[in-house]
């Protein structure tokens, strides 16, 4: 089992990064603030004004680890990425897969099974953490709209029909999320999912939250080497991690969703921790983004037993997981690609 | 698993400094500086290998002492810190 390597977030402007023999150095205006061996980190994230030596790019690119620029608000900016490696014969496999329509269907059906079984259970956790027994029922008639849709998904056929079905749930997800929000409910409330730019706290948190995860599932599936920018539910388009999108599909409500939710009402974030820019988009400021990040890598350490392997598994590692069991179904090793599934 | 590297390298001569230079580095590249000549080191098998045969190749065996301990897992309940230089733990989350 591969090791969940840490990763390495400079967020403090003006900071220069330099490779010091096996190790990483960063250093704030002269000085040394932290040397890292390279040996412990499996991916090195900046944001905003990070310089880093091309020595020490050079030697992440060699050792397969990921250098990821973000903006000052945890856009994806760029990632350093070297040279094409991994197994051509599994990637071509995967152009094949994404361009049967009868095989994409399924892969994209069973993500999107994982992904309303798993928004499922945040919900119906909701439901049975609250009192009000109005938001009760509310959560759970969401749920069942949900359970629904997965009855309907095993009867339909196309893409299309898979991708009408995840955007109805979705809605129907989204429209009772805020009322799981039981600290700061006035600043948390979220009228609808809306992103670039979102528009109130809960849509900033949780597009950074969706940009951090997404970072580490396009790793994992650059890790195993298949193709992040071809994916099956996600239509290809130019510059858009499509497979990255896919396989994050099924671990937004577990790993994201309910990240923000337990920030919130541990009040470990709050309305301070957010800035409103000119033309009403909401932002994390600094503060707020260093809480959410230190929280997103605890909660990655957490372990959780996976139901196909039957081992315990950190949710950090879960993209690599998945990746590796989409590969072995692209190559033909299992009928089918198996998500996971969270209860 | 956790491994307590100290050293003593003599300084007397010229050849002894650049030593010690080099003994501290290889620690370095593992581990982070506890105290002057005590580092603490989270490695696997293969990269506590690799460690021992750097060092080996540095130290003058007639001159220096080089010492290797395994720490008892789990490593909070063996270890207690006082005073100035606070451990970081490299698999924390690391913000800067």
């Amino acid at each position: 089992m591969k090791q969940l390597l840490n990763t390495l977030y400079v967020m403090t402007q003006g900071a220069y990064l330099t490779l010091d023999h096996e190790t990483v150095k960063v250093e704030v205006e002269g000085k040394t603030q932290l040397q890292v061996p390279l040996h412990h980190l499996g991916a090195i994230f900046t944001m905003g004004n990070v310089m880093m030596s091309p020595f020490l790019m050079h030697r992440c690119t060699e050792n397969g680890k990921a250098v990821v620029f973000l903006n000052m608000n945890g856009q994806f900016l760029a990632r350093v990425v070297g040279k094409t490696t991994g197994n051509v014969l599994l990637r071509q496999a995967q152009y094949v897969a994404a361009s049967d329509a009868n095989k994409a269907a399924s892969i994209a059906k069973n993500i999107v099974a994982a992904k309303l079984q798993n928004s499922r259970q945040i919900l119906l956790r909701g439901a049975r953490e609250i009192e009000n027994t109005g938001i009760e029922a509310g959560l759970r008639q969401a749920a069942t709209s949900l359970s629904d849709a997965l009855i309907n998904l095993k009867k339909s056929g196309t893409i299309d029909e898979t991708r009408g079905l995840e955007g109805i749930s979705a809605n129907a997800y989204f429209q009772v999320f805020d009322t799981m929000v039981k600290e700061n409910r006035e600043t948390f409330i979220m009228k609808s999912r809306n992103r670039r730019p979102p528009r109130d706290p809960m849509n900033a948190l949780l597009s950074f939250i969706y940009t951090l995860l997404l970072n580490d599932c396009v790793s994992a599936a650059e890790g195993v080497g298949l193709d992040p920018q071809v994916g099956f539910l996600h239509a290809i388009r130019p510059g858009r991690p499509s497979l990255g999108l896919d396989l994050m599909e099924e671990l937004r409500s577990i790993l994201a969703d309910r990240l923000a939710l337990t920030l919130i009402n541990l009040k470990q974030i709050t309305e301070k921790d957010f800035e409103e820019r000119e033309g009403g988009a909401v932002y994390l400021n600094e503060g707020g983004r260093k809480a959410v990040v230190v929280a997103y890598q605890k909660r990655k350490q957490d372990e959780f037993t996976h139901p196909l392997l039957e081992e315990k598994v950190p949710f950090g590692l879960i993209p690599h997981v998945q990746a590796r069991l989409l590969a072995r179904h692209l190559r033909g090793d299992m009928e089918e690609y198996i998500p996971v599934l969270y209860s | 698993m956790w491994v307590i590297v100290t050293y003593d390298v003599t300084t007397e001569t010229k050849e002894g400094r650049r030593r010690l230079r080099r003994v501290a580095q290889a620690c370095k590249n593992f581990g982070q500086r506890v105290q002057k000549s005590v580092f603490e080191c989270s490695v696997d098998q293969a990269q506590f290998e690799t460690l021992r045969r750097n060092l080996l190749k540095e130290i003058d065996v007639k001159e220096d002492s080089l010492r290797f301990y395994r720490l008892q897992e789990p490593r909070d309940a063996h270890v207690e810190e006082h005073g100035v230089n606070r451990t970081v733990f490299f698999d924390e989350p690391l913000i800067i």
